[in-house]
Parts: C-alpha cells; structure tokens; sequence
C-alpha cells in the first residue's frame, strides 16, 4: 500500500477549520496523521514549501460529451483536464447522446470512471431526451447514482413541466439545476446584446432572457417547493432575483463561471469564436455583480460550465460555431488573479466556492482534512505566476480564450482515491 | 497621402479620415474613365480578383465586376449556390483553397457578421468586404458618401438621416461610421423596434417621426425594407410602413423645400419609398450606380497596389 | 540634395520656351489640328506656356489638354510606388489631331509609354510628337523626344531639378546630386 507524506504545505481547510502548516502523512487513501516534522518509514516524502493543501476542488458543471461526441472530449481526457486543473471531482452534464435520462447511461458513466483519481457524478436529464416535454424517470436516476437534475444547454421553457419538476423533485433533496433562458427571446442570438452587438451587427442575446426566466423560476420555487439551483448565472438581475430569493428563505443556489467574472462583451470584438458561449460575455456591470454576488454568499460556487468543442467545430465564422469554451485547466489560476488578488474572497472563502459548496449543493460526502479521513485533496501554488498555453492542455479539445494570458495561482496537484497526481 | 492606411477594407469604422478622403478624391479620376470610348485602364492587370458571394446580389456583385475588368484584372466568380459550400465546405477551407491559388484580392459577401475578418486572418489576399451580415458595407457607404458630396459639395455639417431597418442594415451601419467621421451630423429614423441596442451611443440622433426627420434633414438615405424577413415580427405590415415612415411625394411637398434622397437599392417601390419621389428631380439614385463603379475601382486600385 | 550646376536661369527659360514654340509651330506648318497635352504634374505648366506662347505668334491657341498617367505606370502595378491618382481633364476630341506631348525632363522614358499607353485609349490620334525641356538620357526603352530644350549628360546620382513658376516661385532648372 503506497504511503506520502507532504510535507510544509500551508493547510487550509474551512470545513474542519484548519488554517496552519503542518505536514499530512497518507497511507492507501486514509489520512494517517497531520503534524509537524513527520517522517513515517516508507513514505515517499512530497516536499509543498510554499503551496496550499485545500480539501479536493469539485467542479460541479462540466460537459464530458461521452457518450457520443468522443471527439470532443471523452470521461477519460475530461478527468483528466479536472486532475491538471486541480479537481478531484467533476459532475458532468446529460447533453450527451444518448442523453443521461436512465440509469444505463449512469451505469456507462460510473464504469467508464473506474479507477479515476478524479471522481465524476452524472447530473441526469429533467425532461425525457432533454426534449423538455415529459419528466425523466426521476426516481430511477437518483438510485442510480445521479447527484442532479438538469436539461442544460437548454432551458425547462414549459411552465407546467417546470412546476412538476420541482414538485415531484422535491422529493429527493437534489436540486433542479436551471439554465435559464427565453428561446423565444434568444433565438439567433450569438452575443450580448450591448453596445458592442449593434457595433459588430451580430444577433443579440438579451439579459432580459436569463433575468426574466430566473424571476419567473423562483416564482415557482416559492410556490411549490423543491431545491433551485441556478446554472451559470451571469447578470445584475438573475443575482439580484437571488439574492431577494435567498433573503426570503428560499432554497436557492447559484453557480458561477470564471468567464462570467473575468471577461466583458468587449472581448467579442474580433469575432473570435473562442468567446461565444452561452450565456454570452456580458458588461463591466455584471462582471461586478458577479463578483458581488461572489463574496456575498448569492453566489455559492464556481463551476466552469467546461465546454470543449473541436477546433473544425469552433473554427467557423462566429454566428456558425457553437456555443462554449472550456475551462477546467484554468478556474484555479482565474479565481485567485480576479477574486483572491482583487480582495474579493479570502483563500478560506474561495475553497468554499470551489470545493465545500459545490459538493454540499450536489449531496456529495462532505470531505475534510483530518485524521482518519479520506484522503481528498488539492495541492495550490497561489502565489505562482503562468503563462495559458492551450497545446499543453489534458483536455482534448483548444477552445479557449485564455491562451496566452499570465494568471496567478495555478494547481500542483491532487491525491485522491489513493492516487498522486502531480504537475511539473 | 496616397496611399491607405489600411491593407483591407472591411468597414469604416474606425477607418481615418484621411483614408476616406483618399478614396473619395481618387473617385473622381475612375469616373472620368467611364465617360471614355476606351473604358479601361491597365491598372490591375495581371492581378487576379475573386468575387467570393455566399449571399445573392446581382447588382453588387456586376458593380464590382465592371470596376475588376475596368481596371484589366483577371475575374473570378464564385456564388455559393453553385459551389461546394452546399456540400458542406466550411469558410476555413474556402480559405485555404483561396490561399493555394494564389489570389490577390478577394471581394467577398456573406451573411455572416465578421466572416470579412475570419477570412483575412487566414488569408494573404487583400479583402474588400461587400457586406457582411448586419456589420458593414464599406463601398456602399463610400459611394453614398461621394453622391452627398457631388451634389452638396462637402459631408462637413451636412444633416444626414438614414431611414428604416436600421438593427438589420450594414448599409446603415457603414454609412454612419463614415459620415460621422466626416464631420456629417447623422441621424437616423424607424420603428423602436427596428432599433438596435443603445443607438444613441454611436453618436447619432434618432427620430421615430419621420416628418421631423425630414426637417432636420439635407439629405435622406431610404433603406429598403426585407420583405423576406421583417414583416409580422418587427412591425405589423408592409402597408402600416408605407404609411408611418414612406418617403411619398406628399411628405416631400409637405416639407416644403429641396432633399436629396439616395437609396441603396432594389426599390420597393411603394413601400418605403414612391415611384414618383425614386424617380424625382432630388434623387440621386441613378448617380449612386454609377459613382458605385468609380468608387470600387478606387478602392481596387488603392488596396490592389498598395505597397506590403 | 546639393546644386551642382544650374542648367537654365529665368531669362534663359523664357528664350528656350519661345524656341520651342516656334520650332513646334514650323515642324507642323501651323496651328491646324495641333492640340497640347502636359503630363501631370509639371508637365502640366510647361504645357499651358508653350500654348499660351503659341497663341501670341498665331493669334489663335491650339487645344489644351492635361494627362494623369498614375493608373497606367508600370511601377504602380509592381507596387513599387502608390502616387496620387489625380484627373485627366482632357475636353476636346483627339482623333485625328497632331498631339504635343508634354514633360519637363525625359529620362527612362516610361513616363512618355504610359502616357501614349494612356492616349491610344483616349482616341486614335493623327500623331504623336514629344517636346521636353531637358533630355538627361539614360534612355531604359526606345524613346525619343521631337522637341528638346536643352540636353544635358548626367549620372546615376544627379537629378535635374525643374522648378516652376506656378509651383515654386521661381524658374530655374538645376543639375543636382542626390547622393549622400
């Protein structure tokens, strides 16, 4: 059984409160003690001087495209992208073919994951196919093994289908996670519409399609009940709804993604299709909301909504290509450049976004630096400073907008189910 | 100066001054090679051109043809009917295959907005934008430009009002970044809801009424209206259009003085504007055709010989 | 730029422009179907004066006519150079008339090829005669001027600098070298 012990790592873990620098000793998958100048017999020694130990980072929206557009991204380089990334978690979305809304799909799932040291939950579908007619075996999936429940990459538009998902949901404490958008009003779109979309003469994407669906969704959560977790949110008025929703006691939750709090509408000029996603880039304005809504708690985590396309895919004139870019090799490196450097979230806050959260929201065991726990972390270096190069990436697929920038704070490493992975 | 300071023309904004005086002045040479017997000049000879049109326009596309032959280059179209577009080839390898044959300008039209920078991105040639999507019609603008200036002798303070779909019109959008920068005082008139996002910003007045348009105006710019396209989602009816914002002669004599009217063409006559207005003594519609292929062969002539 | 030597002063220049009218004038046996046509830029002047001066012998001045050859230089389509493309402002028929090109200085004589270039697609004229105030040499194709004002033998690194009235205050033309 293999046995490390990382050594002078700064601890940080806000769920069992440790904020100190000691050495962790691991045997197998099991953390056997923490303390200071430890040197177990037949321990590979990790020497951490000046990085970060943090409870493992769970990316709780990912799209890993298996089954069926493999030559995207499949299970195998999706784990692989969230390991470089620092994530020893990853809960990946039904938009794939066939579409997450059996148990099969999620037996296919779990068994293409075996033996990972990044563990992949399947969010199963609401609505049948995702067609957003009629309601996923619920039930079935949750035994499954689905952590929640989403149609997305498309909004549940059907009041009544939207009603009886948090009705009948309800009755399993996983949340119903929306993406929330108007068809009727996005239809076309390809940007935020701003000031820059009548520039460019590009189809626009109103706020008001996320900002109306949202409002009108916690209407309904209000009313009926059920867990609400809101997908990408990504404007002044969606954290606005949330944060009154919250206020009032509701059980809502939202996510956002690093783009969402790093990048402008701005970046669309050039029409590079590496910045279309969806929902779009928005303005300065909800940039700051979102890190607002950050540091306020209305936003309860940070998920990167990664989106790998191939580059045939996205290399097309930018109405044309499809929405999305990727992002699970670089959410370390823009949380702490934008929300840690920036003094809007402290290291202990901006775990909580990344790793307590994101796991609570899904159900998933809560894990904690300790001994006697299992061993699931992530190694940070904070302070370090890199250059994007997307050619260097696990991922499968390039469709980034980051190459080439200099962040700060880049991942080193996780250990999880018995398994080291480290980044040179 | 002589010579631009940009290597493609894929719209006019942010385009300098400098550059659209260059152009206009050249105009007025190529328009004194179409009044001779001999309409041509070996310019360009020896310099291959590509009409590359993913989207129909026959007038366009001849306006630019008669200036590619006008000025002995070698012409090649391409229509994306009748291409391999339909087969599924993508912009990308359009491109490469444009690359590998060596063309030294490519004048291309496409529905989609900044298809004009993907291609140059890929590409050695030189690009002349025909129309991208809603973005930018560059020479449009620039022959609009050069009529205004015929007839009124300077764009410097000159009223300007473009009047219709003006979300959906590059010709708009080209036309206001250009007269803008030439010291023209824009505005522009329709339904609200044909209005893009924050219009006001791009530094232009914006009239819902077009008999108070009409009075601020020296000269209007009628759009034509998509039948295809806008009719039902945008606003009720050709009809209702025709009467809230149609340039008719009544209006025109309600006005009670001289207005220069251009339109970009084709007209649909009776709807956003009259036969009787089209065809009358303050149009300058017929010069407009004409300034167009004096216009692309200065264009041609000054992105084709421009130095590396 | 330096002087070296000065080729014609003021009272030198006016002699030589009566000279070549004359000579033009018995070349063709009068002002019948004579019409003048400068070449842009300077060419342009020289033209106007030898028409004007024409006229005070005749009594009558012959057409006049000014030539932009930017769109047919060969130098333009090897994107050598981009020089500004002005008007040619030429108002009356040329066919059949005996046309007076006009330069200030004949050199390669690519120049004069564009602009016969030019005129054989203008009209067919009757002929075509070249008058230049300075032939310097250095001939690069089989060019020849029919009325010269003064010829002068210069190198590859002298310029004859013409400098007129209209443009620069004074007249005068100067051999110059533009080696550093």
């Amino acid at each position: 059984m293999a046995s490390f012990v990382f050594k002078n790592a700064h601890i940080v873990d806000p769920v069992s409160g440790l904020d100190t620098v000691k050495d962790i000793h691991v045997t197998g998958d099991v953390i056997a003690g923490i303390g200071d100048n430890l040197s177990p017999a037949g321990a590979e020694e990790i020497d951490l001087r000046g990085a970060h130990i943090v409870p493992g980072l769970c990316d709780m929206h990912v799209h890993f495209r298996e089954p069926g557009f493999e030559h995207k991204e499949d299970i195998r380089s999706g784990a692989a992208a969230a390991a470089a990334g620092g994530f020893t978690a990853a809960a990946c979305m039904p938009n794939t073919d066939p579409v997450i809304d059996n148990a099969a799909v999620i037996a296919f799932i779990f068994d293409r994951a075996k033996g990972l040291p990044v563990d992949v939950y399947p969010i199963a579908a609401i609505t049948k196919g995702r067609k957003g007619e009629a309601i996923a075996p619920m039930a079935e999936l949750r035994e499954a093994g689905a952590v929640g429940f989403s149609d997305d990459g498309s909004p549940v538009h059907n009041t009544k289908i939207l009603r009886t998902a948090l009705e009948y949901g309800s009755m399993f404490d996983v949340p119903i996670i929306q993406h929330a958008e108007d068809p009727y009003l996005f239809s076309g779109g390809a940007m935020n519409e701003s000031i820059v979309s009548t520039e460019l003469g590009l189809p626009a994407i109103s706020r008001l399609s996320e900002d109306a669906i949202v409002t009108r969704d916690l209407m309904f959560t209000e009313y009926v009940g059920g867990r609400y977790h809101l997908a990408h949110m990504s404007t002044v008025g969606a954290a606005q709804a949330v944060r009154s929703a919250k206020s009032r006691g509701l059980r809502v939750t939202s996510e956002v993604a690093p783009h969402h709090f790093s990048l402008t509408d701005e970046e669309v000029r050039g029409y590079d299709s590496n910045v279309k996603m969806n929902p779009p880039l928005r303005r300065r304005d909800d940039v700051i909301a979102m890190k607002e809504a950050l540091k306020d708690g209305t936003a309860d985590a940070i998920a990167t909504d990664h989106a790998p396309h191939a580059g045939f895919e996205k290399e097309v004139e930018f109405v044309y290509a499809p929405f999305g870019i990727i992002g699970l090799e670089t959410a370390v490196g823009l949380s702490v450049t934008e929300l840690l450097l920036e003094n809007w979230l402290t290291l202990p806050q901006l775990v909580e976004k990344l790793s307590t959260n994101p796991r609570r929201i899904l159900g998933l065991p809560e894990i904690r630096i300790a001994e006697g726990s299992k061993a699931n972390f992530s190694f940070l270096d904070i302070t370090a400073q890199w250059t994007v190069d997307v050619q260097r990436f696990q991922s499968k697929s390039r469709n980034s907008p980051y190459h080439g920038r200099t962040l700060t704070g880049r991942p080193l490493g996780i250990f999880n189910n018995g398994q080291l992975v480290l980044h040179r | 100066m002589s010579s631009l300071s940009i290597p493609h023309l894929l719209g006019l904004q942010n385009v300098p001054k400098e550059d659209i005086n260059l152009i206009l002045d050249s105009t007025d040479s190529f328009l004194e090679i179409l009044e001779r017997p001999i309409k041509k000049v070996p310019t360009l000879q020896g310099k291959t051109v590509v009409n590359l049109f993913f989207e129909n326009s026959t007038r366009t596309r001849i306006s630019f043809e008669l200036a590619e032959r006008r000025l002995s280059a070698d012409v090649v179209n391409f229509a994306a009917s009748s291409s391999s577009v339909k087969k599924g080839e993508t912009l990308l390898d359009t491109a490469r295959n444009i690359e590998a044959m060596k063309v030294d300008i490519v004048v291309m039209r496409h529905s989609a907005a900044g298809a004009g920078h993907f291609l140059s991105e890929r590409c050695t040639s030189r690009f002349i934008n025909a129309g991208d999507g809603a973005h930018e019609h560059p020479t449009q603008a620039l022959l609009d430009m050069c009529t205004i200036r015929q007839k009124h002798g300077t764009l410097e303070g000159l009223n300007v009002c473009i009047i219709g779909d003006i979300a959906h019109s590059r010709v708009a959008r080209s036309n206001i970044y250009g007269l803008l920068s030439m010291g023209a005082n824009v505005a522009v008139c329709g339904p609200p809801s044909m209005f893009p996002y924050d219009l006001e910003k791009l530094g232009v007045r914006v009239f819902t009424d077009v008999d108070q348009a009409l009075q601020f105006s020296d000269v209007i710019n009628v759009l034509r209206i998509q039948l295809e396209r806008d009719a039902g989602a945008d606003f009720p009816s050709l009809r209702e259009y025709h009467n809230t914002f149609g340039i008719t002669r009544r209006r025109l004599e309600k006005l009670g003085r001289d207005i220069t009217v251009l339109h970009p063409g084709p007209i649909n006559r009776g709807v956003e504007i009259e036969s009787e207005v089209a065809d009358g003594p303050g149009s300058v519609i017929l010069p407009q055709v004409t300034n167009g292929v004096a216009i692309r062969m200065a264009v041609l002539y000054l992105i084709g010989t421009r130095a590396e | 730029m330096k002087i070296l030597q000065n080729i014609i002063d003021e009272h030198g220049f006016d002699r030589m422009l009566s000279r070549l009218a004359h000579e033009i004038l018995e070349r063709n046996q009068g002002i019948g179907n004579l019409a003048i046509i400068g070449i842009r830029t300077r060419g342009e002047f020289v033209a106007q004066r030898l028409a004007a001066r024409i006229k005070e012998i005749e009594g009558v001045g012959p057409d006049l006519g000014v030539l932009d050859i930017t769109l047919y230089r060969d130098d333009v389509r090897q994107h050598l150079r981009q020089p500004e493309v002005r008007v040619t402002d030429i108002t009356f028929d040329i066919a059949d008339k005996h046309v007076i090109l006009v330069d200030d200085v004949l050199f390669t004589g690519r120049t004069v090829r564009a602009a016969l270039n030019a005129l054989m697609d203008i009209g067919r004229t009757r002929s075509i005669q070249l008058v230049v105030l300075v032939d310097r040499g250095h001939r690069e194709l089989p060019i020849r001027a029919d009325f010269i004002g003064k010829n002068v033998t210069t190198s590859r690194g002298q310029e004859i600098r013409v400098r007129l009235r209209e443009v620069d205050d004074i007249d005068a033309i100067d051999l110059v070298s533009i080696e550093e």
